[in-house]
């Protein structure tokens, strides 16, 4: 059964050009990379310490780090090979830079012995969480957030609602769009593990109207396997940034997430359809977190949708489309509105990576603003953002507090329709991390 | 290119809308346009010369004012948008060296002395127009008959003028404040083609229709309830005019829907006081800028409630 759902907050968020090229190619698995770059921090949390050591000869699958954290998620080799170095990427969801292990392939590879759960239904929860952990799973929307500690939630927090999400409101992205189409079978027994350890009361699949196709291919999915009346399928007005967990909380129920809180505080939680599917590979197949889909559009030649190991440097994913475009000088991680220019295309695709777009720059001119209200009116979280910008340009810092700076998300509708073209959100994300600091100063 | 080269960085987000500030005021301008046709329509000569010396002059003074204060000037419509409000809310006899002076202060002083662009407090062009009154107050109340471009001015009283008799019925009366066939300033007796260009502004999602609608709803049910003549209040005077293109301006009107509902209702109570019980004939222009001056308090004081504001059960973080 589709429910059809509009949009509650209507006259929030923005309508942008879709620009997803890449929705018709399927998913290609390219040549693996002759060397894979693995920072020991992909998520957000505690940094892993590596488990190995220059020189050491390691298989595919092989966790080369991890940490006793309870927030952290282990790492893995992702090609057989040899550590043959360690060096420093900068970490994309938290910004800093961190060490990373870089394993030259040996052209073999061979896996290490995955250890598939013999009878996965007997699995108890403790047994599924630990599966999870060790098979290093974090939220691959974007965020990264380590995907067994969203599913463990604290003693006597009730989830009613499960929400997988496949609305990929970004322009360009379409990775999760194919995968609903390739591997639909795979992310409904992620979904079917997810569910058994949440017990919901309800579980939605959110998909936006622009993937009609993905809708259609899920419900009949779904009637196939006779699931009809545990997982129902949700058509979303495509519009940005609804698929943002807040947002999609608040225009499938009607609740809003408390400032600071988790959606978890409302009796919900969030997961994205890749790692539905990522969390049954590690479950039925005992297979770590080691690949994902990535689209590699924008500026080449051939924009794909690739299956890449993790730690492949950009550089052999853009040649592997053909190149950049002569005009086009900067390669954006994730979508054109969140995503962030890397300096350089020894970046590797880490866990969190869904796109790599390559695009022209642009000319920030920015002027002064006219109080226009346009990033008032967009604004998901209702917020201020020009108020914000302002505090944040003139330090008042603890005035962008006061306006609730925390609940901002970055999405990047106010900078998108601002006319007098202020990056609002770099204004504030610097008051942000200045805040940050001087809470660790404190 | 093969993944060589050096790579740009820019912060996000990596697309931009491309409505940019000068787009926003060409627009204007080019809505602008209706009313200041009815003006020459109805004024002539005399319409079109005004409203070439109030353009010209305003945007050079916003030219010599940047050069003089080391900053680079942007064509960005704004003080072309200025100059016409200015012409359009002027008296046609009015002398074109004063015409000039007002053009001067509402850039020079009104604009540009509290920064420029985005940080003056008063409407520029109400802020001329005010300063024109004070300093030269005979001149500023002398109005003609539509003469369209005839030689012959007539002195005449505007239908908000305690002297001004209408030989007719209501319904003509009515007609020819919708069509502009009335005494007045340049661009302010034609309620139907303001009409058309401030639809096409709220149409284009230039300008809200908050202020709008408050501030014209307020002055006809205020109106009727002191007894006046509501359809007469709305059409006459320069309340059309104000409310879809000066009571809008964004950089002099709150930035919150709520605080732009205040404004209308604020500057539509102040109008009706001021023509029915004030010592003045109009008081579009002075209650749009006295509300101006409130803004920035309306700005402090009323906020849109953040998504997720809720009172944090006992017990939790």
């Amino acid at each position: 059964m589709r429910i059809k759902f509009g949009i509650k907050n209507s006259s929030r968020g923005v309508k942008l050009a879709e620009s997803k090229f890449t929705a018709e190619s399927p998913i290609e698995s390219p040549l693996l990379p002759e060397k894979v770059i693995i920072p020991l921090q992909q998520n957000i949390g505690a940094p892993c310490e590596a488990v190995v050591k220059r020189g050491d000869k390691v298989l595919i699958g092989q966790k080369i780090g991890d940490s006793e954290r309870f927030v952290s998620a282990p790492v893995h080799a992702t090609v057989s090979g040899e550590i043959s170095a360690t060096t420093m990427v900068v970490n994309p969801p938290t910004g800093q830079l961190v060490t990373a292990l870089v394993i030259t392939s040996d052209g073999e590879d061979t896996w290490t012995k995955l250890e598939a759960a013999e009878k996965p239904d007997t699995l108890s929860t403790k047994e599924i969480l630990e599966r999870i952990r060790e098979a290093g799973i974090v939220g691959m929307g974007g965020a990264t957030f380590p995907t067994h500690v969203k599913l463990a939630p604290p003693e006597g927090k009730k989830i009613d609602t499960l929400i997988l999400n496949g609305c990929e409101c970004e322009p360009y992205i379409t990775s999760d769009h194919r995968l609903m189409l390739e591997y639909g079978a795979t992310i409904l027994s992620g979904l079917n593990i997810i569910k058994k350890v949440l017990s919901p009361d309800t579980v939605y699949i959110a998909i936006e109207d622009n993937k009609e196709d993905a809708i259609d291919h899920m419900e009949k999915l779904i009637a196939v396997a006779g699931l009809q009346d545990s997982f129902k399928v949700i058509s979303l007005k495509s519009k940005y940034p609804m698929g943002a967990e807040k947002t999609l909380i608040y225009n499938i129920l009607g609740r809003e997430v408390p400032i600071g809180g988790l959606p978890l505080d409302v009796g919900v939680v969030v997961h994205n359809v890749s790692t539905a599917k990522a969390i049954c590979e590690a479950i039925f197949e005992g297979k770590p977190f080691v690949d994902r889909v990535v689209t590699v559009t924008g500026a080449v030649k051939t924009p794909k949708n690739l299956l890449v190991r993790l730690g492949t440097p950009l550089r052999d994913l853009i040649d592997y489309c053909g190149g950049m475009d002569g005009e086009a000088s900067e390669v954006i991680l994730g979508g054109p509105m969140m995503g962030i220019s890397q300096p350089d295309l020894d970046s590797p695709v880490t866990k969190g990576t869904n796109c790599v777009l390559v695009k022209e720059s642009r000319l920030i001119k920015e002027q002064d603003c006219i109080s226009c209200g346009r990033c008032v009116d967009v604004c998901p979280m209702s917020l201020m953002p020009t108020t914000l910008a302002k505090y944040a340009k003139a330090g008042r810092y603890d005035d962008c507090k006061e306006a609730y700076i925390d609940d901002c998300f970055e999405c990047g509708a106010c900078a998108y329709t601002c006319p007098a073209n202020i990056p609002i959100v770099q204004y504030i994300k610097v008051a942000k991390s200045e805040l940050i600091k001087r809470r660790v100063n404190r | 290119m093969t993944s060589e080269g050096k790579l740009l960085a820019s912060p996000g987000p990596h697309l931009w809308r491309g409505f940019s500030t000068s787009k926003i005021m060409y627009i204007v301008v080019i809505a602008l346009l209706f009313p200041t046709g009815a003006g020459i329509y109805f004024f002539g000569y005399r319409a079109l010369s005004v409203i070439a010396v109030s353009v010209v002059v305003a945007v050079l003074t916003e030219y010599a004012v940047k050069k003089l204060r080391k900053k680079a000037f942007v064509m960005d419509w704004s003080a072309v948008v200025t100059g016409l409000l200015l012409a359009l809310i002027l008296p046609p006899t009015i002398p074109l060296w004063m015409v000039a002076v007002g053009a001067i202060f509402s850039i020079a002083i009104v604009k540009e002395a509290f920064g420029g662009l985005g940080h003056n407090i008063f409407n520029p062009a109400l802020g001329g127009r005010a300063f024109l009154a004070a300093c030269f107050a005979g001149v500023m109340t002398t109005w003609v008959a539509p003469m369209g471009f005839g030689p012959d001015a007539v002195t005449t009283a505007t239908p908000l003028n305690s002297n001004f008799v209408w030989e007719g019925d209501k319904l003509s009366l009515y007609q020819n404040l919708f069509f502009g066939n009335t005494g007045g300033s340049i661009g302010e007796t034609s309620a139907s083609l303001i009409l058309v260009g401030g639809i096409l502004l709220l149409v284009l999602g230039i300008i809200n229709w908050r202020i709008p609608v408050f501030y014209i709803g307020t002055v006809a049910l205020f109106a009727f309830i002191i007894g006046e003549d509501a359809i007469f209040y709305v059409l006459s005077g320069g309340l059309m005019l104000g409310a879809f293109f000066m009571a809008t301006d964004y950089v002099t009107s709150p930035i919150t829907g709520r605080g732009r509902i205040i404004f209308g209702i604020g500057a539509g109570i102040l109008t009706v006081v001021i023509r029915r019980f004030g010592g003045l004939p109009e008081g579009v222009c002075y209650s749009i800028l006295f509300m101006n001056a409130i803004t920035p308090l309306i700005d402090r004081y009323v906020k849109v409630r953040p998504y997720g504001l809720v009172k944090k059960v006992e017990g939790e973080g």
